[in-house]
């Protein structure tokens, strides 16, 4: 139990001057399940794409530092490498043929073909891949994978229309059917189960460990983290914080650890109290976002206020202005200032005063070859029919409106272009970013959606942002910021709403302590202290920043 | 130094401004125009040629703006717009109508069902998002198909349109017969040096570009290009881009429509039957030619596209009948060279920089 199978030794890696991985070292034993824990962004994917040799590491440049495998060095070059070593994968998304039966999908490209009669002529002539397929090895073979784990999934069975919790076990058992299996990574590997499979799933990583296979276990869930893992690294900021024994240590401390107790809050509370009217209320949203699914947030926004909204890749925090804005399909009561919203259509919430800074920039902030005046005047052009002229009965574009407003928005944002006949794909990422808020400005909103404003640019931008959102707030403007940077949303927000498994998992206060933002991410939202929170839905006349809610209690977590 | 550097510099930005197919047709075009003067082809009938083709074909490759800006690719559907034309044209003159009457309501009635099968036109494309080309093509080429068959069955009675004998429309309708033929072609025309120029249907042709232009800078015009550059973008600023669709569909539709009526009168005589079947392919190689792109066209790639390959078009033919007197090679060569730009046309119709 105590020799290393694998060895990480001083592991650095910069991807174009940043660095995302520093000095890291992990040992993995042989047979036990280590954990890999850490916010997006900490270097566990990056280590993983190391491990297994991945194309984009060796073409931004490789890594610096050694892999040890039994204690040689070992140069992995190619995913297929890794795999001839012994080192499994089993993916996130399914990669799985729906037409094909459990048996197929495991064996597939490893078939068992038959070596007799007929065969043995065509194989001189054809080669090996014309061989017909031994089926009842293949499905001895697969059996005995599936009996490892200990679940009764029949090899004969067509994936399509299985659960998905049965397919992560296909995919499982596929990886330990390669007879020289002696390293399993599962990577969220419970995001798609429900308890009792993931229950399931955590006996076999247990059979499978005491079988001498060694398992790195990643997860956001820490629960699961404390009750399967033998120990647990935590990772923040591509750096190795710590690597413990897990029954020394306590989900409590991995949220700490993971978050960060440093996290040096740069903050000015302005008295945004405002009038502590309800701009917006969100009652049992369900947005069908690939990716970032919603299923069931209740919301309440003050008219004034900042509100952040956080939690961690996946979990549906970018979902929530999605859905309101009409991008993905959506159903739920939504009231925006005192009328309801109906949600389905972009036009809806415009019109009414919504306005939308996208996450995702290039495809759907920008007309990446317009220039730059068109795309700040579009929305409220086609919205509110602002710089138009008529011509009788027909409406034409108004350049010097739209020019005059651009020249305005440039000059307040400090937008860096040439002219404003630039086309917004030649800007660099913080200022196209400024033209996208430049347009939701443009249509003068009374409540602005902002997702993941920081996201791809540097830090001079990052805080110039900041400070713009910060200024918009003081003059009055509702801001609902949505970003995978807690340090950022506890920077500016008057109340951080965390997304967990589609939900809000609570709502903090900005100064909370970091174990309990680290708690609310990781599923864990019960363990948070009541008086580090707000409630989800606001009780009339109690609403200021740094109230006390101690006695309103939390209907986070569980629900 | 420093001018003969600037100098250099300008030219070269100069000629990465122009499209490289738009030099090497309009270098090939020259050629052509060069070859027929040594071979004693009149270079005043050949430059006449090229404007009467130009002013007779322009509105046809037109019809490719708004389709392309709407994100539905080049209207390789053509052919549709075009039946409608022929069936506007056929009903006025079964409605009694001549001369500039008939002109006027042929266009009017050939929009107006253009505008009924663009909408549906329109509907099929949503539903085939990303193979409309293809379908197109075929979807085009089946109607007009299905044409051939109904200017047999429908009931028109006229007898300048029925065969003589026997039932159905003729193969060609003269014009000439309802005092209709070259009628916009002659109207306010002019000879310099024996040059010919129709001004009335260039004109007709310059002010359905500029309406083209204008429709495409109004609100709608904005939210079509909008929504063919980026749907997600057009989506989120709160447009239905679906239906954006439709309508540029059936402005294409209507172009393609008003362009046969146009075609018709230059040379005097409405074609039937499988007539239309081939225009897509030169109306989509003329606007690419002009420098666009199955994602990016505008008015100057259709003007430049379409002088330049109509203007080869028709000059082939007489110069290759100079070189090869009295035999088929002529017909061959035309077919070959003018097939050849097509395909060098589609090869360079690179998708755009959308998504």
């Amino acid at each position: 139990m105590s020799t290393n199978l694998l060895s990480f030794k001083n592991i650095t890696k910069n991807y174009s001057g940043n660095t995302v991985l520093k000095n890291v070292n992990i040992d993995i034993r042989s047979g036990e399940i280590h954990a890999l824990v850490g916010e997006n962004g900490a270097g566990k994917s990056t280590l993983m794409n190391i491990l297994f040799g991945m194309p984009v590491i060796h073409s931004t440049g490789g890594f610096e530092g050694v892999m040890e495998l039994d204690g040689k060095a070992v140069d992995i070059k190619s995913p297929f490498q890794a795999m001839d070593m012994g080192v499994g994968m089993v993916h996130q998304e399914f990669m799985l043929i729906p037409g094909f039966t459990v048996t197929e999908n495991i064996k597939i490209n490893r078939e068992i073909t038959r070596d007799t009669g007929l065969n043995k002529v065509t194989k001189k002539i054809f080669g090996s891949r014309i061989q017909t397929l031994d089926r009842p090895a293949m499905s001895a073979d697969a059996v005995k994978a599936l009996e490892t784990m200990e679940i009764g999934i029949e090899e004969f069975t067509v994936v399509k229309g299985m659960p998905v919790g049965h397919m992560q076990f296909v995919e499982i058992a596929r990886e330990i059917d390669k007879t020289n299996i002696r390293l399993l990574v599962l990577d969220e590997p419970t995001a798609v189960l429900t308890e009792s499979e993931a229950e399931t799933l955590i006996h076999a990583m247990r059979n499978l460990a005491k079988k001498g296979i060694s398992i790195i276990f990643i997860s956001h869930r820490l629960d699961e983290i404390t009750a399967a893992s033998d120990r647990v690294t935590v990772l923040r900021d591509g750096e190795l914080i710590i690597t413990k024994d897990t029954k020394d240590t306590n989900v409590i401390e991995l949220a700490e650890l993971m978050v960060g107790r440093g996290v040096s809050i740069d903050r000015v509370i302005a008295d945004r109290a405002g009038s502590g009217d309800v701009i917006l209320t969100i009652k049992d949203l369900h947005v069908a976002m690939p990716g970032e699914r919603v299923s069931g947030v209740d919301l309440e926004v003050r008219k004034g206020e900042i509100l952040g909204i956080g939690g961690l890749a996946g979990q549906g925090k970018l979902g929530i202005a999605n859905g309101l804005i009409g991008l993905y399909q959506a159903k739920g009561e939504v009231v925006f200032d005192g009328k309801p919203l109906p949600l389905g259509n972009a036009r809806n919430a415009l019109s009414s005063g919504i306005a939308y800074v996208s996450e995702d920039r290039k495809g759907v902030g920008l007309l990446l070859e317009e220039p730059i005046e068109l795309n700040i005047a579009f929305t409220s052009m086609q919205i509110h029919n602002k710089f138009l002229q008529s011509i009788g009965p027909f409406r034409f574009y108004h350049a010097q409106s739209i020019r005059a407003n651009a020249r305005q928005m440039i000059e307040d944002l400090d937008i860096r272009c040439t002219s404003a006949l630039q086309p917004v794909g030649r800007l660099s990422g913080g200022n196209q970013q400024k033209v996208c808020v430049a347009r939701a400005l443009t249509q003068k909103p009374r409540l602005l959606f902002v997702s993941e404003p920081t996201r791809g640019i540097d830090i001079g931008a990052k805080k110039l942002i900041l400070d713009l959102l910060l200024k918009l707030a003081d003059q009055g403007m509702t801001i609902v910021m949505t970003s995978s940077e807690l340090a950022e949303l506890r920077s500016i927000c008057d109340r951080i709403a965390i997304i967990c498994e589609g939900k809000v998992a609570g709502i903090l206060k900005p100064d909370a302590p970091a174990a309990d933002f680290g708690l609310m991410m990781s599923g864990a939202a019960d363990l948070v202290k009541e008086e580090t929170t707000f409630p989800h839905v606001i009780p009339p006349d109690s609403f200021a920043v740094g109230a006390d809610f101690g006695n309103l209690g939390t209907e986070g977590g569980a629900e | 130094m420093d001018t003969v550097e600037k100098s250099t510099f300008s030219l070269k930005s100069l000629v990465s401004r122009i499209n490289v197919p738009t030099l090497i047709v309009l270098v090939f075009w020259i050629f052509i125009m060069i070859l027929g003067v040594i071979n004693n082809v009149s270079l005043t009938s050949m430059i006449t040629d090229s404007i009467g083709r130009f002013g007779a074909l322009g509105i046809l490759s037109l019809a490719m703006v708004p389709s392309i800006q709407s994100g539905t690719g080049p209207n390789f559907a053509l052919p549709i717009g075009m039946v409608c034309g022929l069936l506007g044209m056929v009903c006025a003159i079964q409605f009694g109508f001549t001369s500039w009457g008939w002109l006027i309501i042929s266009i009017l009635l050939s929009v107006v069902f253009a505008c009924i099968i663009g909408y549906g036109y329109g509907i099929l494309m949503n539903a085939v998002k990303g193979s409309e080309m293809t379908i197109a093509t075929y979807t085009g080429w089946a109607f007009v198909w299905l044409f051939s068959m109904l200017w047999v069955i429908l009931p028109f009675t006229d007898l300048r349109l029925r065969l003589p004998l026997g039932q159905g429309l003729r193969q060609d309708i003269q014009l000439a017969g309802i005092n209709a033929r070259n009628i916009l072609t002659n109207s306010l025309s002019f000879d310099i040096n024996g040059i010919f120029i129709p001004t009335g249907m260039i004109l007709f042709f310059f002010l359905c570009c500029f309406l083209v232009w204008m429709f495409m800078r109004s609100k709608k015009g904005i939210a079509i290009t909008a929504g063919g550059t980026n749907p997600m973008f057009a989506g989120a600023a709160g447009l239905h881009v679906n239906r954006n669709r439709i309508y540029a569909g059936m402005l294409s539709m209507v172009l393609g429509a008003v362009g046969t009526v146009i075609y018709a009168q230059h040379f005097g005589f409405i074609q039937l039957y499988l007539f239309p079947m081939m225009f897509a392919f030169i109306a989509v190689a003329a606007v690419m030619i002009g420098g666009a792109t199955v994602r990016r066209a505008n008015i100057t790639h259709v003007i430049v596209g379409v002088l330049i390959f109509q203007g080869l078009s028709a000059n082939m033919a007489p110069v290759a009948n100079a070189m090869f007197p009295g035999t088929d090679i002529p017909e061959a060569l035309r077919t070959i060279v003018q097939n050849g730009i097509i395909l060098y046309a589609l090869m360079h119709a690179k998708g755009g920089g959308g998504k």
